[in-house]
């Protein structure tokens, strides 16, 4: 840290110039106790220099509070650079010396009656910097007077300080009245007081989102807009920013306003300019669209908004983020400005990256030639990134604009044609989807493409090339031997390689099923028996079951014409675009995100939305609640958008461990409850091969004996007739609410605060009149309120999932805990677990999104009918073949068997018989999941031995270890 | 709002700290140093998010400016603020540098107190901060009761940017029409992008408070006055002596925050009470029937694969009596060049190695001339399957018009108060265009 000082130092020896540079020299031993007597010198000037030494020091980040008391004792000066020192110091240290800080209070009372509004103003600037409680108590009767003082720079500067000491302590401000002073301040005659209260005002109300603190009518908001002709820019910014979260009354008082604020657009100051067209873009969506003014004022936002692009480069990415969302908002603003975004030579990358996005979004046929010579030089750029966007571009001019489509094409085989890497791979990801948009226009490539087929070594472009050869394997002569060459390393493919490799291989085998045999049933293989991946072990059972099953309808499934893809790319989600157009020129739309996804805490993080258009001269509302309406009630409408995002995390996040656990071996990996279903006519189908597949299928035996092999892999339960239906899948049971309450778990904790940034959840499980119930105890352990809770859950084995939104109404404060029931429906999405009723839940607050995994007692799935009549149960039991029962032992039970039975009929396992045998109760019981399948089970009962064994039969025999800890729990509580 | 505003070197350590926020601690002074300053690759914005924390920066020479938030502030402020602040430190100090900040490092505080409160930018006109951070603190005490309800008035009233009580001997005024050029030209000599970006640039030394008007030819104002019939007395004044095109169309200007927007707005006249000294009146910029002073006409040819032949000639496109001044035509070599030889009828041609670009330059060159150079380019074998970029061919130049057509019809002073009228004023008006970003592709 001192390096740069001491070099210094040597350098002014020679130069012996004495300017203010030396301060920063001091590293000898014993500086501090130098200091303290230079402190305590008697010449002024001597002190002087001390404290620009202390403060030099402070700067480079040494500690000299030891300093306090001497540097205090300068504070007391005529001379103001010194005291103007003394303050920084002391804004600085007296939180940590807040005892001798309190030494300093009499200086700055007095000062606050200085007949020098300067010294006026600097005491109540500084004091209101000094976080210390009982300098904040003495702060009050002189900040109450310099609120009202004669002086405006006092004024200004008071105003500013309720901001400080509202961030202090919030309701000293409320108890001693200063929002109501401050409020005052608005009708100053002062612009600049002005504009401070309003900036005050602002931040206040921030942290207050339903106080109705700025009051905005007609008349508050005509005081602003007078003293926006008045005041600094700077005044201007805070007065266009307050005037954007006004919601005008009908579409007269917003064109009104609207035609107030267009002059700020000629303003020397870009952030005027664009808080000013965010006011415009807002108050727009009232007027009319017919009405003549609406035509003017969408004229009239385009060339400042151009001129912002001749700023300095970093405003001028600023403005070009934004200018993105305004083209997103309403394209009619920009579309004639295309060459304002040609990029130049010497633009800073993080400019060149975003015109780029912006002329994507602009192309149009009018101005596609243009266009793609522009993106046609960028190609031949130097900077990595930049080539690709530029040549992702040219691809998505071509799915934009239809007429272009064989120039970009045309483009793009130029591009390949340089060999360059990454251009090449880029060029294949885009030629992809142009020939998803125009199918079987541009397919004479192909050749050209395969020619590049070793150089590609990103995931995306390989899927992207083994896709097209899939695709068109029917008109490439050796697409087999394309694909086989992939096969070879398949292992060490990534995902994204691997799915699109076994999609393009079965395709292959549909198209040409005489040569590729060998090669699907490779790749079968590889997919599911020699992966853990479990996407892709899924779609491999699919494809080897439905080419077993029904070849035809394989073709159907695996080659069915596929959607269109859609022209623009990488819209932003209306709603978010929404908010963003509310937040124009801030940081939110320099990110693209919400204030809630960066902002800590409770500031700012309301939603904003836009208002909606209003009906002429109606006024829609008293203006106190149309006024607060856009900040107060929390938004349905925007929580898609974070369901969106959470949705995003969530596979990001949980892929990883879902991949992560040891594959089940094939055997039992197949025993899913769903895939029973699915296994039902197998046998039938699979004596009959004669289905025809392009003539020939049925008759070469090497298939036959392919096929033949595969079932030897799937698990016995396939063969086995299965009694529940599709139907039943999803048969919630519907039962009536039992008399006796079912088992619940006692609360453990999920989420410890420290994991989650101070939210803690703890949580249990219940079935409560037949629905199943999340139960969960969020407590705030963390210092700021957190707002905007959500919950989702990952896939799971019975597809539970929120049959609502978590209701967490209020704001959590810290310290404060909250009981929230969320109840759960059974028709989310299934994926088996392990073990397999594990459940994987993503909870977001207004801080971040947090996972965690908890699991649920099996019984919450056993439905209200699960008593099976006798006869059936007998049937059943002995149908399921043997190798699926189970049998486990209940240690250090004590309850008869009347007891157990009861117990046990609140948590929905019916007794059907019981029987005696040698002393030993029988008890026959059999309970239905949620999903439909059915458990039976014998528990037996010997008096006097407190171990009880029970045998399980399930056709889906996994639940079975489930089953058991469940009887455990239920039968010991 | 910023919460806290840090200058660094160029090895990252700090010459500034000023924290103005509870939310930021002393760690994102490192925080910054770290991941933007030490970082290893090129910075690829200017606004960076480490830990729920924003950075905003921008580069003087050496030097890192950071301004610090945890909200959603204005961003387009924080920038404007930061430049701002440079313009404040050069007008104190001069250059911005490291030597320069730490010996002004006192006066530097003082000012990031008074321009900056709780974060929120106050007034920073340099003009009213030296009437009152004047680094002699003594000053402060001797100042009368008059003096320092002046000062306050100024930094907080409508016309914060001038004091009042300014007296000359001599009324004077001067106008600077400056002007940058931009040019995007295909090899073909097809216009592919062209705009002038204007500054007038205004330097008074006018006593009191003065009232002022300026009328430029316009498209809108001309229009507008030959549609009502009525000429405007103001044209007899024309400072210009205007000739060719009658009016320019203006796609959009910006003013100084001394002029009346909403008066530009509903009348498009320009009035204003000018800041004492040097100033920025407005910016424009214009995109129709631009003159382009220069035509560049690139011929390159790849003769085998180690020589290009190079050819480029320069035609001048202005009136034969004007003078064209530093002509510098940059054109770019591959990064395998071994050597050049250039043959060029005017000027002086260089090969430079280290900017791997032939520099021409040419001292005066008259209006409707033509000078050409060619070159031969010899290249080292490469493998390298990466093909040269092809820069565009630069160019640089000064021309003493005005390459939009804008003309001065009139700048009109009015002092009400004091005894001196318009015509006591000497106005001296000149006109400058230079080369922005002026590029032929080959």
């Amino acid at each position: 840290m001192q390096e740069w000082a001491n070099q210094l130092c040597e350098n002014r020896q020679f130069g012996s110039k004495m300017t203010d540079s030396k301060y920063f020299t001091t590293t000898k031993k014993g500086e501090i106790f130098e200091l303290k007597a230079e402190l305590n010198s008697d010449k002024k000037e001597k002190k002087k220099e001390a404290v620009k030494k202390v403060i030099a020091s402070m700067t480079v980040g040494k500690d000299v509070s030891a300093l306090f008391p001497d540097v205090v004792n300068c504070m007391q000066t005529d001379n103001l650079e010194l005291k103007k020192l003394v303050y920084l110091y002391l804004m600085n240290y007296a939180k940590s010396q807040p005892d001798m800080a309190i030494m300093a209070v009499n200086t700055f009372v007095k000062d606050c009656e200085d007949p020098n509004p300067l010294i006026r103003a600097l005491a109540v600037r500084t004091m209101g910097c000094i976080r210390v409680d009982k300098i904040t108590e003495y702060l009050c009767e002189p900040l109450r007077k310099c609120l009202k003082d004669e002086d405006p720079y006092v004024r200004k500067t008071a105003a500013v300080c309720v901001a400080k000491l509202h961030d202090i302590n919030a309701q000293l401000v409320e108890d001693q009245g200063f929002l109501d002073t401050l409020k005052d301040l608005i009708s100053d005659s002062n612009p600049m007081v002005v504009a401070n209260a309003v900036a005050a005002l602002s931040e206040i109300a921030e942290s207050h989102p339903n106080s109705n603190l700025l009051d905005l009518n007609p008349q508050t908001i005509n005081k602003l807009l007078t003293a926006l002709n008045e005041c600094t820019e700077w005044g201007q910014i805070f007065i266009l920013d307050c005037l954007a979260n006004y919601t005008p009354r009908d579409d007269r008082e917003s064109q009104s306003i609207c035609e107030r604020v267009t002059p700020r657009l000629s303003h020397a100051n870009s952030a005027v300019v664009l808080s000013a067209v965010k006011v415009l873009m807002k108050f727009m969506e009232m007027l009319p669209k017919d009405l003549d003014y609406y035509g003017t004022l969408l004229k009239k936002l385009a060339p400042p908004l151009v001129t912002l692009l001749s700023a300095e480069p970093e405003l001028q990415y600023v403005a070009l983020r934004n200018i993105n969302l305004i083209v997103q908002r309403r394209p009619e603003i920009m579309k004639h400005e295309m060459k304002v975004f040609f990029v130049k030579y010497n633009d800073p990358i993080y400019v060149k990256l975003e015109k780029l996005d912006i002329m994507i979004r602009l192309a149009s046929q009018a101005n596609i030639a243009q266009v793609l010579a522009e993106l046609k030089e960028y190609a031949t750029e130097v900077d990595v990134d930049f080539v690709r966007k530029a040549v992702r571009a040219i691809g998505r001019c071509a799915i934009k604009v239809e007429q272009s489509a064989e120039r970009c094409v045309s483009t793009l085989l130029d591009l390949i044609q340089t060999k360059v890497n990454y251009v090449v791979q880029e060029a294949i990801v885009v030629i992809k989807d142009i020939f998803r948009k125009y199918p079987n226009k541009y397919e004479s490539v192909i050749a050209t493409l395969c020619e590049n087929l070793d150089s590609l070594d990103e995931p995306e472009a390989r899927a992207a090339m083994i896709w097209i050869v899939g695709e068109y394997a029917e008109r490439i002569d050796n697409a087999d031997e394309l694909l086989e060459s992939f096969l070879e390393g398949f292992h060490d493919e990534s995902t994204q390689v691997q799915l699109q490799l076994l999609t393009a291989i079965v395709k292959l085998f549909l198209k040409k099923p005489t040569e590729t045999q060998e090669l699907v049933q490779q790749v079968l293989s590889l997919a599911t028996q020699d992966s853990d991946n479990p996407d892709l072990r899924d779609r491999g059972y699919i494809y080897w079951r439905l080419l077993s099953t029904d070849p035809v309808a394989a073709k159907e499934v695996v080659l069915a014409e596929k959607p269109l893809i859609s022209e623009e790319t990488d819209l932003i989600e209306p709603t978010l675009l929404e908010e963003l157009i509310c937040h124009i020129g801030t940081l939110a739309s320099v990110y693209h995100k919400p204030p809630s996804a960066f902002v800590e805490g409770s500031r700012g993080v309301q939603h904003k939305r836009l208002p909606g258009s209003a009906g002429s001269g109606e006024s829609v509302d008293s203006p106190e609640t149309t006024s607060t309406a856009g900040v107060s009630d929390a938004p349905p409408a925007v929580i898609p958008s974070q369901g969106d995002l959470l949705g995003d995390l969530l596979n990001l996040d949980l892929t990883p461990t879902t991949a992560g656990p040891p594959p089940p071996a094939p055997s039992s990996g197949m025993q899913l409850g769903g895939m029973d279903l699915l296994g039902g006519g197998l046998d039938s189908l699979m004596g009959d091969e004669s289905e025809p597949l392009g003539g020939d299928l049925g008759g070469t035996p090497a298939i036959g004996a392919g096929f033949g092999a595969a079932p030897a892999a799937l698990p016995a339960s396939f063969s086995a007739p299965v009694s529940g239906g599709l139907d039943d899948l999803f048969d919630l049971g519907g039962g009536v609410g039992m008399p006796m309450g079912a088992y619940s778990p006692p609360k453990s904790v999920w989420l410890p605060a420290m994991k989650a940034k101070g939210l803690e959840i703890s949580g249990t499980f219940a079935r409560r009149a037949g629905v199943i119930q999340m139960e969960m105890t969020l407590t705030n352990k963390a210092m700021s309120v957190m707002t905007d809770f959500a919950i989702q859950f990952n896939r799971n084995s019975f597809g539970l999932s929120p049959a609502g939104p978590l209701q967490v109404l209020t704001p959590l404060s810290p310290n404060q805990s909250i009981e929230v029931a969320l109840p759960l429906n059974t028709s989310g999405p299934v994926m088996k677990m392990d073990p397999l009723n594990n459940l994987q839940v993503a909870v977001k607050n207004n801080i971040d999104v947090f996972y965690f995994s908890c699991q649920y007692p099996i019984s919450m799935l056993f439905v209200e009918d699960g008593k099976m009549e006798r006869q059936i149960f007998l049937a059943t039991w002995k149908d399921i073949p043997n190798d699926n029962e189970s049998q486990f032992q209940i240690k250090d039970c004590h309850l008869s068997s009347d007891a157990a039975s009861n117990k046990l009929q609140g948590s929905n396992i019916f007794t059907i018989a019981k029987r005696t045998v040698d002393g030993q109760d029988m008890l026959y019981q059999s309970m239905k999941l949620t999903n439909g399948i059915w458990v039976l089970a014998e528990l037996r009962i010997q008096a006097g031995n407190p171990n009880y064994t029970i045998s399980l039969k399930c056709r889906a025999a996994e639940v079975s270890q489930c089953v058991f800890q469940s009887y455990e729990a239920v039968l010991k509580n | 709002m910023i919460g806290g505003l840090f200058i660094y070197n160029h090895k990252g350590e700090v010459l500034i700290s000023r924290v103005y926020r509870d939310d930021i601690g002393r760690n994102a002074v490192d925080a910054f140093r770290v991941n933007v300053i030490h970082a290893r690759q090129q910075v690829r914005s200017p606004v960076t998010n480490i830990a729920r924390t924003s950075f905003f920066h921008v580069k003087r020479s050496n030097i890192w400016l950071a301004a610090v938030t945890k909200q959603n502030v204005n961003a387009a402020m924080v920038f404007e603020f930061l430049y701002k602040m440079c313009d404040v430190m050069t007008a104190y100090f001069g250059k911005i540098s490291e030597e320069n900040i730490k010996n002004n490092f006192v006066l530097i505080y003082e000012l990031l107190d008074e321009i900056l409160d709780f974060g929120y930018p106050q007034n920073s006109e340099t003009g009213a901060l030296k009437t009152f951070i004047t680094q002699q603190g003594i000053k402060g005490q001797l100042q009368t009761k008059e003096e320092q309800s002046q000062i306050t008035s100024q930094v907080t009233g409508q016309i914060g940017w001038r004091r009042e009580g300014i007296k000359y001997r001599r009324n004077e005024l001067f106008l600077d029409v400056l002007e940058s050029v931009n040019l995007l030209m295909s090899p073909q000599g097809q216009v592919l992008s062209a705009h002038v970006s204007g500054r007038v640039v205004m330097k008074s030394y006018l006593s009191g408070m003065p009232e002022c008007k300026f009328g430029m030819n316009d498209k809108i104002v001309i229009d507008k006055q030959g549609k009502g019939g009525a000429t405007d007395d103001a044209g007899k004044s024309d400072l210009g002596g205007g000739s060719g095109k009658q009016s320019i169309a203006i796609d959009d200007c910006t003013f100084h925050q001394c002029v009346r927007l909403s008066k530009f707005d509903s009348e498009r006249s320009i009035s204003f009470i000018p800041p004492d000294g040097e100033y920025e009146l407005m910016r424009y910029r214009t995109t129709k029937d631009i003159i382009l002073p220069f035509r560049v006409i690139p011929l390159v040819r790849e003769v085998g694969r180690t020589k290009l032949e190079v050819k480029v000639v320069i035609k001048s496109n202005f009136k034969p009596s004007l003078l064209a001044q530093k002509i510098e035509v940059r054109i770019p070599t591959p990064l395998n060049t071994s050597g050049v030889q250039v043959i060029c009828m005017k000027g002086k041609a260089k090969y430079k190695a280290s900017e791997n670009a032939i520099v021409w330059k040419i001292k005066r060159m008259a209006g409707m001339k033509e000078s050409q150079i060619s070159a031969e380019i010899e290249l080292l074998p490469t493998n390298d399957k990466k093909k040269w970029a092809r820069p565009p061919i630069s160019m640089n130049f000064e021309v003493p018009f005005a390459p939009s057509g804008l003309k001065v019809r009139y700048l009109k002073v009015f002092e009400s108060k004091l005894n001196y009228s318009d015509h006591d004023v000497i106005k001296w008006v000149r006109y400058i265009g230079r080369s922005g970003i002026y590029e032929t592709r080959c």
